[in-house]
């Protein structure tokens, strides 16, 4: 048996694997105490190798883990285990958006993480529709019923809200002012990608790509197909599991 | 090791007209970084012992004899680039410094004049004069700047105001006339030496100064040079601090204590000893430079298990990879000769600058390093978008390669570490 356990800024992910086999997938908000709450999900498992990844990764081997990789190596691995001719992932999480690339044989070859800014993450989102009276899974498909988009300049979170705020008292539909937000972050991934001459099809993993607003207007701006596997805020956990068996033999 | 401190010097700094209460502070901060990043490693070469006293006595033991200097009359010149020639200050028994500031501490104080976003390195440097933290700056009788980058030509003009500041024009293009101005530049700066110094430089002078720096740049070369045995005879991070005690050190003195260093490392290598296990992967720093306390990069490196093998930078082998042929006595052949050496220091400032990507290649080959991380000061334009053309060459060479963009603050720490370690793992393979 093998653990990966991923230690994001906004939540904490664990998969398990049984040879070949994910047998489990857990996720906790981080809470003030990550290593303590991690140790909460893989204490009813007996005994084995973990290995640990995401923001907490180093605390997480002071404490218990076996081994670290980075996020970018646990979802480059997640990304092939759902599907193995990726080359291309982007992965949004909570408070960063990073792409990566990979050769045919699935190492990394080049890799960007977006910079010390909210804009482009989760947490973008999460403020949005807050300020809107949304909840994150309302979000996106309000945005998806809108067929056209407010005007917002602004993709820094503090201005984007009053923004929000004004156009809001202003009357303009909040489907409309939720697709703009939308359109805002998806501009800004896009442009990650493209710098990254990515050409094969895409894999999006992370939270936020359960948004089904992010993933409409990305394929739309990228004029290609964008694969999101079934599980993609567990891709990283995932990864840190697969590697686990990998470095154990 | 617990009881290493940078010794205090509160009289002196008070007659150097310092902060000093404030600067007192910046003393034990720096003391507590240095005892945490370098005396924490494993396995130091012994000869270390000399690079770690010049820290310790960084705010009194080298100040006092500046200080001495200036009471014999001999000028001691500040300058911020390696195009300014040390061996024109030392022929008229001067003492250049180098005044780079690496630090975040006085950026504030630089703020508060100066634009935000301009270079950490030219606002660190004016904040240490503006703010009086900092005794080398206020113990220079002037300084001499260039027109390198925007940044600092026009920083040149404001810091005029707060300590005498000279120009040295250094041009944009390598050509003929260029190269003529350049001359023209040089006997410039030798006259104003001359003149502030009231001595004439003659060409016995100027060859025995310019034979001193050879002697540092030679030595500075050998330490180069056995970095790049596996297993690493010493870390990336003293090596870096060595040649960033080059710009403020006695220079024969230096160059005797890093011959003596080197003289270990021979024995190191030949027993096949290291600071860091052979398995360490070796990476190699290329860009701008990283003034003293800049230690951030090869901190999250060193520490994330890799070991650094050379710094492409001006704070590295720009600073020494060329010598100044000697052997004339004539002094417009000295000053020539000398002309055509720093004509050969391949800034980013120039355009072209095709001779830094080919520098850049043979240094990663020369080094036996693995991979390559640029290091670019934030708002450094020359070097942020000669970047391009150092990534193009790596990729088409199939070089690992990172580039990272930063300042001097802690804000991007924990995202530079990932960035760092998961090209140590691509790195890896
Ligand atoms: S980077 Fe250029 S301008 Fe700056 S110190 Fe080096 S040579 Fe001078
Ligand atoms: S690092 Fe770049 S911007 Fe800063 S002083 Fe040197 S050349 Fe100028």
């Amino acid at each position: 048996m093998n653990i990966g356990i991923d230690l994001g800024s906004r939540a904490l992910k664990m998969a398990v694997f049984e040879g070949d086999e994910l047998v489990e997938c857990r996720m906790v908000e981080s809470g003030f105490n990550p290593h303590q709450q991690a140790e909460e999900l893989f204490k009813s498992f007996p005994p084995c190798r973990i290995m640990a990844t995401g923001y907490g990764r180093h605390l997480a081997h002071k404490n218990f883990a076996n081994g670290v990789i980075t996020e970018i190596k646990a979802h480059a691995l997640g990304a092939r285990y759902f599907f193995p001719e990726a080359m291309t992932i982007l992965d949004v999480g909570g408070q960063d958006s990073k792409v990566i690339t990979l050769n045919r044989e699935g190492k990394v070859v080049n890799f960007q993480m977006n910079d010390k800014c909210a804009a482009g993450t989760g947490r973008f989102l999460e403020i949005m529709a807050a300020s809107l009276g949304f909840t994150l899974a309302e979000f996106g498909p309000i945005a998806l019923s809108s067929g056209h988009e407010a005007p917002i300049n602004s993709m820094c979170t503090v201005f984007a809200e009053s923004e929000v705020i004004s156009l809001k008292n202003h009357g303009v539909p909040a489907a409309d002012i939720a697709r703009a937000l939308h359109l805002a972050v998806v501009s800004r991934l896009a442009g990650m990608i493209r710098r990254q001459e990515a050409n094969a099809a895409l894999v999006f993993t992370g939270g936020v790509a359960r948004n089904p607003a992010i993933i409409s207007l990305l394929q739309e701006h990228l004029g290609s197909e964008v694969l999101v596997p079934s599980l993609p805020e567990h891709a990283g956990a995932i990864g840190a599991a697969l590697h686990a068996q990998m470095s154990s033999t | 090791m617990q009881d290493f401190e940078i010794k205090p010097y509160p009289e002196l700094w008070h007659e150097l007209d310092m902060d000093v209460e404030r600067f007192d502070k910046a003393r034990q901060m720096l003391g507590g970084a240095y005892s945490k990043i370098f005396l924490s490693q494993n396995n130091r070469p012994q000869a270390m012992a000399y690079f770690d006293e010049m820290i310790a006595e960084i705010f009194g033991g080298r100040i006092k004899e500046l200080v001495q200097a200036k009471k014999e009359g001999r000028p001691v010149v500040g300058t911020f680039c390696v195009y300014i020639p040390e061996e024109i200050v030392l022929a008229a028994d001067g003492i250049c410094v180098g005044l780079c500031g690496g630090s975040p501490g006085s950026i504030p104080d630089a703020e508060k004049i100066l634009p935000r976003n301009i270079c950490p390195m030219v606002k660190s440097a004016f904040g240490f004069k503006a703010g009086r933290i900092c005794p080398y700056f206020q113990a220079v009788d002037f300084v001499y700047g260039e027109t390198t980058c925007d940044a600092k030509k026009k920083t040149w003009e404001i810091l005029d105001r707060l300590v005498p500041t000279y120009v040295m024009e250094i041009p944009q293009m390598k050509k003929e006339r260029d190269r003529a101005l350049w001359i023209e530049e040089v006997k410039d700066f030798k006259a104003k030496i001359e003149e502030i110094s009231g001595k004439t430089i003659s060409p016995e002078q100027l060859a025995a100064a310019t034979k001193v720096i050879n002697g540092k740049r030679r030595a500075l070369q050998r330490l180069t040079k056995l970095r790049a045995a596996n297993p690493a005879p010493i870390s990336g991070k003293d090596a870096l601090l060595i040649e960033q005690i080059a710009f403020y050190d006695e220079p024969v003195r230096f160059a005797a204590k890093v011959n003596e260093l080197c003289d270990e490392l021979e024995v190191r290598v030949a027993k096949s000893e290291g600071a860091f296990p052979k398995s360490a992967l070796r990476v190699m720093v290329s860009g701008t430079p990283m003034a003293l306390p800049n230690w951030k990069i090869h901190n999250l490196v060193e520490s994330a298990g890799a070991v650094i093998v050379n710094e492409e930078s001006c704070i590295g082998t720009r600073y020494f990879k060329d010598l100044i042929a000697e052997g004339t006595e004539d002094l417009d052949q000295q000053l020539a000769a000398l002309t055509d050496r720093y004509m050969r220091i391949d800034c980013s400032c120039f355009t072209p600058n095709d001779e830094r990507v080919t520098q850049v290649l043979k240094e990663y080959k020369d080094s036996a390093a693995q991979g390559i991380i640029h290091y670019s000061l934030q708002f450094c334009h020359t070097y942020n978008i000669e970047e391009i053309k150092i990534r193009e060459a790596c990729q088409q060479e199939g070089i690992p390669y990172l580039s990272i963009e930063s300042d001097y603050s802690p804000d991007d720490v924990g995202q530079l570490q990932t960035r760092i370690e998961a090209f140590l793992e691509q790195v890896e393979g």
